[in-house]
């Protein structure tokens, strides 16, 4: 008996320990053929307000490829909470979409993983040329010197949005042009009784945006040049600390945004409740919220001083939409066609348009769609005074250890503790220890 | 069943060993498509958990694991290096997750055993009753903590609104989602969840106390408490071990009420080591470390549970006696 019982105790420990602690995965080789040449599947990032948006956007043009090329494209819009999720399983298992979107500030770690097709020189000419892009929309698709890792499909630019409602209220005539102004202006709408300026503070991503544009206000980078992370050095420290101070010291942005990570700055500012937002393309996400377009206006992202343009004049990321080929698609001609067609400058305007972007290719940037003053703001951001992100195969690793500290920052301000120098420095520090040791 | 040595018609030895072997067979034959379903559902992919922790898997080598090199042990020494942030990070998530379980563990049961006592009497509306206490158990996850993130919003929260608008109780409105308040939140939503499953379970096994032992005792002069504590207590003794024992593994283990209620980088106090896992692996995309500190884990659990069992069950045996 006794041994009996020892054995089932044994047996219960396992299996419940098992079914406890179980973990997984597959494996995969192999590169592309042309197996199924009737069909693909699209995953398409959510870029409308909701998925149902999307499908509707997406769904028509879907039909007129099929008109023209004959393949059925199975489309699924997969939300950004979970897109890196599932290309990183993807990657892993080898079970992928035939052609995704990804975030463009991820092209270089994807790039690193191998799981895309290259875009090399003969790959770029199936689809018309390198030459159809905008360089700084190419300057966000993967490492330098490598053949690049996906093609770019929208882009986007930070800009500020300012209601004008608020702003006559308060008695400002014209939108802040400076850091210093937000600040002497915020206090200005918050004597109305209004909140200043909404922030995405448990958003680990816009965390990362923001303070890459304040990096390069500062003059620094977060990698060194031979791609090494150096997020302590002081430059870094006093942009990070300038834009949590924003919360912590300036008060400009209400205590309660350190915990938004579901886009409630957008609602607070489509509801009257915020006078400013810095976002990325909010046009048909504000309309969606039922604000109208007559009712903000859209200017630059402020500077320290004078005006937006390059280095210490940086006002925006390149933000955008790549398309990228999963090396094992069954179709590879047929993703080839499919890029091709998305990329074309009939397509260009119709989903740039539907998603308040800007076309990322020459020829259908120069519609006239494109030149509404909102659109002129973006554009010109995009053309004169954006950065990319750094090109680097730890890009994805950085935006989590960073826009997490940022995080951790809003979370010690909002509780009115000190944000100082050597309180940021030290998230910092604990940032960098996470990234992968060389 | 068995049949008589003595008995001269009884079979050969030989014919015995087949008997017997059929015999003690027949079971394992039963237990065949559970085990073999078992091993394709958890043991491979443990064993494959197991060899990637070996493994330097980052994002290079993720496309073709073949090519990933091995480490050895390196995966398990960065873990376990308490000096070093990685290490120390793990072992702070250790400890908060150790008591938060304690915690946990102890609201879930104590509210369970106290409300299924009290619904032992029949009583108007105890069915209605019942099921209200099984809702938070039978809500999908999700949709019942997104609901609590809701509730506990800095700004329009409900939790804030209560204490701070309406009792007063707070000077100013307090955070729940980030910073040192998430670990409470999170002890909060959790007990919600799991303690009517341990109501659901007591509430079984006291069915099973036979009603004499009351009667006979209050005719002994024993009151309420001296019923719950020499009685119900003692009857209900293997029905908590097992329900102690898997509220512990779940809790320790549980992944989707701080998921969804901090997203993927939780506050320092509310890091689950579920969670930190996940950043470890998914969010840094080193594979290899976020495997080896599976193992740990699944070796600290299989130690804790065995450990457990065997006290649990030799106290029982003696108390048979």
């Amino acid at each position: 008996m006794r041994s009996i019982r020892a054995a089932a105790v044994g047996a219960v420990t396992m299996s419940l320990a098992l079914a406890a602690t179980a973990c997984g995965g597959g494996s995969s080789t192999g590169g592309g053929s042309n197996d199924s040449p009737k069909t693909l599947t699209y995953w398409a990032s959510n870029q409308g307000a909701s998925i149902a948006i999307d499908k509707k956007v997406l769904q028509p043009e879907l039909e007129k490829f099929k008109k023209q090329t004959g393949i059925t494209v199975k489309l699924e819009v997969v939300p950004w909470s979970d897109l890196l999720n599932r290309i990183l399983t993807a990657t892993t298992s080898g079970q992928g979409p035939d052609v995704l979107n990804i975030g463009n500030t991820w092209s270089a770690s994807l790039q690193a993983t191998g799981a895309f097709l290259p875009w090399s020189t003969a790959n770029f000419a199936k689809i018309g040329g390198k030459d159809r892009f905008v360089d700084s929309a190419l300057g966000s698709t993967g490492a330098t010197g490598k053949d690049p890792a996906a093609v770019p499909l929208y882009s986007m630019a930070y800009a500020l949005y300012y209601n004008k409602q608020i702003f006559a209220d308060a008695g400002i005539s014209q939108p802040p042009a400076t850091w210093a102004e937000v600040v002497a202006d915020g206090k200005k709408i918050e004597a109305k009784g209004k909140q200043a300026l909404g922030a995405e503070g448990a958003n680990v991503s816009e965390n990362i945006h923001h303070t890459f544009v304040f990096a390069k206000q500062h003059g620094a980078e977060f990698f060194t040049a031979d791609g090494k992370a150096d997020f302590t050095n002081d430059g870094v420290v006093a942009a990070v600390k300038q834009y949590v101070d924003l919360m912590a010291k300036d008060k400009v942005i209400p205590v309660g945004n350190a915990e938004y990570a579901q886009n409630q700055s957008v609602s607070d500012f489509a509801k009257g409740k915020t006078a400013m937002l810095m976002w990325q393309s909010a046009s048909a996400n504000l309309k969606s919220q039922g604000m109208s377009e007559s009712s903000y206006g859209i200017a630059p992202i402020p500077v320290q001083s004078g005006s937006p343009g390059t280095g210490v004049q940086t006002n925006s990321m390149v933000a955008g939409i790549n398309l990228a080929v999963f090396k094992n698609t069954n179709n590879l001609d047929g993703s080839t066609k499919f890029v091709k067609f998305m990329t074309s400058d009939a397509e260009q305007k119709i989903l740039n348009t539907a998603y308040s972007s800007i076309p990322p290719v020459k020829t259908a940037q120069e519609d006239t769609a494109f030149n509404t003053p909102a659109n002129a703001v973006l554009k010109n951001t995009l053309a004169t005074s954006a950065a990319a992100l750094p090109q680097v195969a730890d890009e994805s690793q950085f935006e989590t250890a960073v826009g997490t500290a940022v995080k951790n920052l809003f979370a010690d301000a909002a509780a009115g503790r000190a944000v100082t120098t050597a309180s940021v420095k030290a998230e910092l520090e604990k940032a960098q220890q996470q990234m992968p040791a060389k | 069943m068995r049949k008589n040595p003595s008995d001269p018609a009884a079979p050969g030895p030989r014919r015995r060993r087949g008997e017997r072997i059929r015999r003690i067979g027949l079971p394992y034959l039963l237990l065949l498509p559970a085990l073999i379903l078992e091993l394709l559902v958890h043991l491979v992919p443990m064993v494959i958990g197991i060899v990637m922790s070996f493994k330097e898997l980052t994002q290079f080598y993720i496309r073709d694991w073949g090519t990933a090199p091995w480490t050895g042990f390196g995966n398990y020494k960065v873990s376990v290096d308490f000096s070093a942030p990685v290490g120390k990070s793990l072992l702070h998530s250790f400890f908060v997750t150790v008591a938060f379980t304690l915690l946990s563990v102890a609201f879930c049961w104590l509210l369970g055993t106290v409300t299924a006592i009290y619904m032992q009497d029949n009583f108007r509306g105890r069915g209605f009753l019942r099921a209200l206490f099984l809702i938070p158990y039978a809500l999908p996850v999700y949709a019942a903590v997104i609901t609590w993130v809701f509730m506990f919003q800095h700004d329009n929260g409900l939790v804030n609104h209560v204490l701070h608008d309406q009792l007063h109780i707070t000077s100013k409105p307090s955070f729940w989602l980030i910073g040192d308040n998430s670990f409470y939140a999170l002890l909060i939503v959790h007990v919600w969840k799991g303690w009517p499953f341990a109501f659901l379970i007591v509430m079984a096994g006291l069915q099973n106390i036979p009603k004499e032992l009351y009667e006979a005792a209050s005719i002994d002069g024993a009151g309420m408490l001296q019923q719950i504590r020499r009685i119900t207590l003692p009857s209900l003794r293997p029905v908590n071990q097992v329900l102690v024992l898997v509220l512990f593994l779940w809790t320790f283990n549980d992944f989707n009420t701080p998921y969804v209620l901090f997203g993927r980088a939780a506050p320092e106090a509310a890091d689950l080591i579920s969670v930190h896992i996940y950043q470890a692996s998914f969010v840094t995309w080193n594979f290899g470390t976020g495997s080896a500190m599976s193992v740990l884990l699944l070796l600290f659990l299989l130690v804790v549970t065995g450990v457990y069992l065997v006290i649990t069950s030799r106290g029982r045996r003696s108390a048979d006696v």
